[in-house]
């Protein structure tokens, strides 16, 4: 069954749009903490120009409007995210050529987007940073028959919570060193947003 | 009289640092392409994968083209602009300054030296964290 049609991948865009405005300040003020603090700013100038490129662009695949999407961030959001954020979503779509997207066509394409943001990043589980929530995302798929996308939300939060007790070895966090403890990750917040936006538009079905 | 030689792109977030460098080599150095791919595309502070791959575009004349970073993010959008660039020979000076690095590259790459042998001289001032 198909779970994400050309037209939702769309809504998941603006859906991911409208998070990163109404959380501009959240992102930019925990960036502002361990980073360069301008997580918020960059991530809703990226995702608000990927909103006009695909408006206004007719999409034959979900594959298109992901690649579409993927070259706009990696263009326009400027920080580091730019890049992570371009191969995470021009990985997927890479995987999703010429399929349709089901459940597990969309798990497959996850698994290629986290391997993509390890290899852009150079980044393991548990270094307090974006590439933690996709994994958890990619064990949920890897693991449930999903019948409740909510489960994966409830994942997502508690992997966030667990970035606070992380001491950061990636990025411009990793300067900091210890100073980053008690502070959640802003790039495992945005990937949290794109998440909560997906199930917003997902459907269940397997 | 440029043809024969290695072109370097200099890649920093911020086009101030990425024109001092310039600045700096061309003091010394007038026979190297070089081109600076500095800030974002409206030249805030940041990187963009765009102006690398035109950067590339301009330096690159066949006899491969190394490319200088600052920091993390640089290094990522450089890595793309590599994977994007339709140029054959790009190779990014991974971890190496990039003021003393561009500087040596310069000038190594004024001598004729060869993609692989400007690498090997930088290799001396290679940083272990970056």
């Amino acid at each position: 069954m198909i779970i994400l049609t050309v037209e939702q991948t769309k809504q998941w865009m603006q859906e991911i749009q409208k998070r990163m405005e109404a959380n501009k300040e959240q992102l930019t003020a925990l960036d502002q903490a361990i980073g360069d603090g301008d997580h918020g700013i960059n991530m809703a100038r990226g995702f608000n120009e990927v909103v006009n490129k695909i408006d206004d662009t007719e999409y034959d695949s979900v594959a298109d409007v992901l690649k579409s999407a993927a070259m706009t961030l990696t263009a326009k959001v400027g920080g580091a995210s730019g890049p992570l954020y371009g191969t995470a979503f021009l990985k997927m779509s890479m995987a999703l050529q010429d399929k349709e997207v089901n459940q597990q066509n969309f798990k497959e394409a996850i698994d290629a987007a986290l391997a993509g943001i390890k290899m852009r990043g150079n980044a393991e589980f548990g270094e307090k940073t974006m590439y933690d929530v996709w994994y958890q995302v990619a064990e949920f798929l890897a693991s449930e028959n999903v019948e409740d996308w909510e489960e994966m939300i409830e994942a997502c939060q508690a992997t966030i919570e667990d970035t606070r007790e992380m001491v950061a070895t990636k990025g411009r966090a990793s300067y900091l060193k210890e100073r980053t403890l008690g502070h959640v990750d802003p790039g495992s917040m945005s990937s949290f947003y794109i998440f909560e936006a997906l199930v917003a538009v997902i459907e269940v079905g397997n | 009289m440029m043809s024969d030689k290695v072109g370097l792109v200099i890649i920093s977030h911020s086009p101030k640092i990425g024109d001092g460098v310039f600045e700096l080599i061309k003091q010394v150095i007038t026979g190297v392409p070089i081109a600076v791919a500095a800030g974002t595309d409206d030249n805030q502070i940041g990187t963009s994968m765009e102006k690398i791959i035109d950067a590339i575009t301009q330096v690159d004349n066949g006899n491969g083209v190394l490319l200088m970073y600052d920091l993390g993010s640089a290094k990522m959008n450089a890595e793309m602009a590599i994977e994007f660039s339709e140029s054959a020979n790009v190779q990014l000076a991974d971890h190496i300054p990039l003021v003393e690095g561009s500087y040596i590259a310069a000038v190594e790459a004024n001598m004729g030296k060869s993609l692989q042998e400007i690498r090997n001289s930088l290799q001396k001032i290679e940083l272990t964290e970056m």
